[in-house]
Parts: C-alpha cells; structure tokens; sequence
C-alpha cells in the first residue's frame, strides 16, 4: 500500500511541468560542477609537485558535486514538498485517501517516499556521473559511496521536515518558505554557534552531521541522527493528520 | 434474509461546544437506498464524514458490516465507497489514470484492475472520456468520475453527497438511473435536499435537523402523509358552504383565493362523483376538481417545524 502510494506521487510529480523543470535544473547544475571539477583537476594538480599536497580524482570532483548539493537541494525540496499534504487539503482530495483502507502512517510514509524516490532520480544521476570517471581512472568506491549515501540521508531529511509543513498548512507556497527557512535556519546554525563549538545546539546542525560522510566516513551516530530526524518529523505529521480527524 | 450492512448508534459530534450531530442512530440493510433529507447546515456531510471514517464521532459508534470503523478502521473503510461533497479528483490526471489508482487503493487484485476500471467507467457513461484530463472535463463529468471512484471496487455499501449537485436534467435521470441500480445489490445512502429526488430513488427516507433525526422510515409513509385525503375544487359561481357540507363524504372546507375550495374528505370515500354531478345540476361553473397533494416540501417544512416548537 505504501508503494501505491508513492506510485500515485510519482505519478502527480511526473505529470507536472514543476517536476521536470527542478530535475532539470538540478541535473544542470550539477553536471556543471563536475565539468569543472574535472576541468580544474588538471590545472591544479599540474601545479601540486609535492606527494602529500596530491589527491584523487574521486576526492576533488566529489568535493566540488557533493559540496554544492546540500545547498542546492535546500531550494529544490521546500518546492517540491509543498504540495505533497496542502494541496490535497485545499483540492479536498484529503478525504480520497482518509476513505481508502489506508493507515495514516501508510498515506505519511507513502507520500515521503514518493518524493524521496523522485529525488532519488537526481542522486543517482551524480553517482553516474561520477562514475563516469572509472573509465579513465581508478575512483574510490568507497568515498563515493558514503557521499552519495550522505546526501540521500540529507535529502530525505529535509523531505521529512517538508512533508510536516506541508501538513500544517493549507497553502503551498506558506509550506514552502516554512520548510525553508527552518531548512536554513538548521544549516546556519553552526555558523552562529561556530565561537562555541561544544555548544548543544550545534549538534542540530544537519551540515556538521553531513560533514563526516563527505570525508568518506560512516559514523553511526550521523546516521542515527538523520534517521531520528526522519522519523520524528513522519511522526509529527501522522499526529497532524489524526488531528484533523478527531478535530474535523 | 435481510443483512445488516451499516449499524449507527448514538452518533454525537461536537465541535467546540456546538453540536453538529446529536445522538443519530440508524441501521441499513442489503440492497437498501437511503436517502438522507435534511436543510443545510442539519449534519448531514458531517454524519457522512462519521460513517466513512474521516471524522471521529464524539460519541457512539459505526459498523459496517459487523465491523467496527473505530476498532478496525482499515477493514470497514474498504467495504466503503465515499463521495464526498466536493469530488476528490486529481486534476492532472486522466480519468484512467485517477480510477487505476483509485482501484489500486481500494484493494482490487491486480489483474482485476483493468477490468474494474472498464466496469465502472461504463456504468457512469465515461468510456469515452478515459483518455481527457479530469481538469478539462465539465463539471457534470467530474461529478461521474467521482462516482465511478466511490463504486470501483464494488463496495458493499456506497455513500454519496448530494451526487446530482450541478448536473443537467439528462444527467441528473441517468445519475439517478445508476442509483437506483446500485441499491439492487449495493446499499446506498444518499444525501440530498432535491426531495422529489429522494420520493424517485430512495426506500428509506431519514430526515435530520439541527442535528437530530425527526423523521426514520419508509418512503411510503412519506407519500401518504403526501396523499391526504383532500380534493381542490374550483368553482366559479360557488354555493353556500352548507350546500357542499351537505353533500356526503365532505367534512370540511377551506376557502382559498381564485374560487378554489379545498375540501377534506372521509379518508376512502372520495365525494368526487356527487361533486361533479351536483355541480353540474346546479350549474356552479366547475373548472377544476383534483387530488390535493401536499408537496414533499410542505411535509418536510412540517416535520422540521415541529420540532423547533419542541425546542
């Protein structure tokens, strides 16, 4: 049932101009930065003659794609998760799905995962990219690997705080600039923090738990940190929609 | 044998400290239509919104078919198919499109979907609409779709919100027609405030208002408070009333404007014979003479009246 849900998502994001016209921009931004990642590889490691100052191709184009990813993925989710609930709710097709033999919890996590599969597309195609480069070189699978599994985590983070806006509220485009700014607002701050780093606060920052897997490393607490993130915030919206519900 | 296939009892629902629904109990049986009467802003949408599982009553409980819509929400909900009062469409879909998933939610297996699908489009007369947008389509058409979506898994028991809101007369008779043939096998509770809709479709006719039921019963009771025992006669040079008194069977009589006389009569013996003969003896000009009925309307106004003097 979940997956039909997301079926039907899919379906809706795919049969908007919306939908192409991000994965598009985002596939255009993208390859960009891996061109000139590629680009600038040559130019700076013919200047690099010390061993030490070296590093692998993986290493400096990923750098450059999964850099600029988290920033441009903070405008392309709010977009598309703002009408994944608010509009249902303001088109009354809510009550299509409240009258299926369908769990809250099925119709929450089916919508996420609609969104997160269409997101996925976009993922998957970096990955491609840069394995692209294993025709000519050597890459690290490994580093990849944790980059691409980083950025997906990171994605469906912000897909989760998305997908509860977009509950709260009626109006698409108030869902996305809530999502946002909260989504800003949890980049920035460690910068605002960064004269305390041992500060609590700073531990919300979703960059600093992003940080360990784009130096390639899997660290089970980053991880659990952007699970309970996940499920916190498809909890939340579970409990928005019963209210509705219980409320009317 | 007759089974029960939707049990309400004591259905409450407040909002706030205003009471929307106040204490409805009902029961359905197979192959019944329902129709559901009642003023705007009565509860009607709301005890729809109860019996489908979108809205939790305050108190009381729904069963639909022996299963509980609290206790086992996902189970009764796919004995259920819902309109609700605005169509829940997908705009940027096509109308196959919408079904598919429509079947696909509603538990059809998935070689039956096609089929499904085919069935129910045929039985709304959309075959040649699959391929449109439902955003295109009139809001006739729109209405169909949204009954197609609430009949496609071949519910036990179909629920529909004023289905004839915005539809043309052709439309509305075929709507109708469709109704009628769900309730051969479906039951079907209907809302509405189009009463001579509810006398054509419907077996059982409940009447709400302000939240309470005033009026549980069979369409026939309905039609003979319709069918009273009275005659409208019009006369142009009208006797004395004790001349008509007079004549047997009549017991009383009201004088209404453009010589018309409304005459009660002795329920069964119908004066309408020694009327016109004496009328013509004596020459009183008789240009009209019928059945008075009282409009479902006036019936409707009664009932609901009646229970505001309660109050």
């Amino acid at each position: 049932m979940i997956v039909n849900i997301a079926r039907k998502e899919l379906k809706g994001l795919f049969s908007s101009p919306m939908g192409w016209v991000i994965l598009a921009l985002l596939q255009f931004v993208f390859a960009t930065f891996f061109v000139m990642g590629v680009d600038q590889y040559f130019l700076t490691m013919s200047g690099m003659m010390r061993p030490d100052q070296r590093m692998g191709v993986t290493e400096f184009v990923g750098a450059s794609v999964f850099g600029v990813a988290p920033f441009i993925m903070l405008f392309a989710v709010p977009l598309l998760s703002m009408r994944l609930i608010s509009e249902e709710r303001r088109q009354q097709t809510l009550t299509f799905l409240f009258s299926a033999p369908l769990s809250l919890t099925e119709i929450v996590l089916g919508k996420f995962f609609g969104l997160l599969a269409f997101l996925s597309a976009s993922v998957f195609l970096i990955a491609l990219m840069v394995l692209s480069l294993n025709l000519w070189a050597d890459i690290d699978f490994g580093y990849l690997f944790a980059n691409l599994l980083g950025l997906l985590l990171l994605v469906a983070s912000y897909c989760a705080l998305g997908t509860y806006v977009s509950s709260t509220t009626q109006q698409p485009v108030v869902a996305a600039i809530i999502t946002f700014v909260a989504l800003l607002a949890l980049q920035l701050i460690e910068y605002f923090l960064s004269g305390d780093p041992s500060n609590t606060l700073a531990n919300l920052s979703l960059m600093r738990h992003l940080e360990p897997f784009s130096r390639g490393l899997l660290d089970t607490r980053d991880i659990a940190y952007f699970l309970l993130f996940i499920i916190t915030f498809l909890t939340l919206t579970v409990r928005r929609l019963d209210a509705d519900r219980l409320r009317g | 044998m007759t089974t029960i296939t939707v049990e309400a009892s004591e259905l409450t629902r407040k909002y706030g400290g205003r009471t929307a629904v106040n204490d409805v109990s009902f029961s359905l049986n197979k192959g019944e239509v329902l129709g559901f009467l009642g003023p705007n802003g009565a509860g009607k949408s709301t005890t729809m919104k109860m019996l489908t599982g979108n809205l939790a009553p305050s108190h009381g409980s729904v069963e639909i078919c022996g299963i509980n819509m609290m206790e086992k929400p996902k189970d009764a909900k796919a004995l259920i198919g819902y309109l609700p009062e605005q169509p829940p469409l997908y705009r940027e879909l096509t109308v196959d499109e919408f079904l598919t998933i429509a079947a696909r939610l509603h538990r059809v297996s998935r070689q039956h979907i096609r089929k499904a699908v085919d069935i129910a489009k045929q039985r709304c007369g959309l075959t040649e609409m699959g391929k449109r947008l439902i955003e295109n389509l009139s809001k006739g058409y729109q209405q169909r779709v949204g009954i197609a979506q609430a009949i496609i898994h071949n519910p036990m028991v179909v629920i529909l919100d004023e289905p004839t809101v915005g539809l043309d007369p052709i439309q509305i008779r075929d709507i109708r027609a469709l109704i009628k043939e769900l309730g051969g096998e479906h039951s079907v509770i209907l809302s509405t405030h189009i009463l001579p809709e509810v006398e054509m479709v419907c077996d059982r006719v409940q009447i709400i208002h302000k939240g309470t039921m005033v009026f549980n019963g069979d369409i026939d009771v309905l039609k003979q408070q319709r069918h009273g025992s009275r005659l409208l006669l019009g006369l142009k040079q009208a006797p004395a009333q004790e001349v008509l008194l007079s004549i047997p069977g009549v017991e009383a009589i009201e004088v209404l404007k453009d010589n018309l006389f409304r005459i009660r009569h002795t329920p069964g013996a119908v004066p309408t014979e020694a009327l016109i003969q004496a009328a013509v003896s004596q020459n009183w000009g008789l240009f009209q003479i019928n059945p008075d009925q009282t409009s479902l309307e006036e019936v409707f106004v009664q009932l609901t009246f009646q229970d505001a003097a309660v109050a």
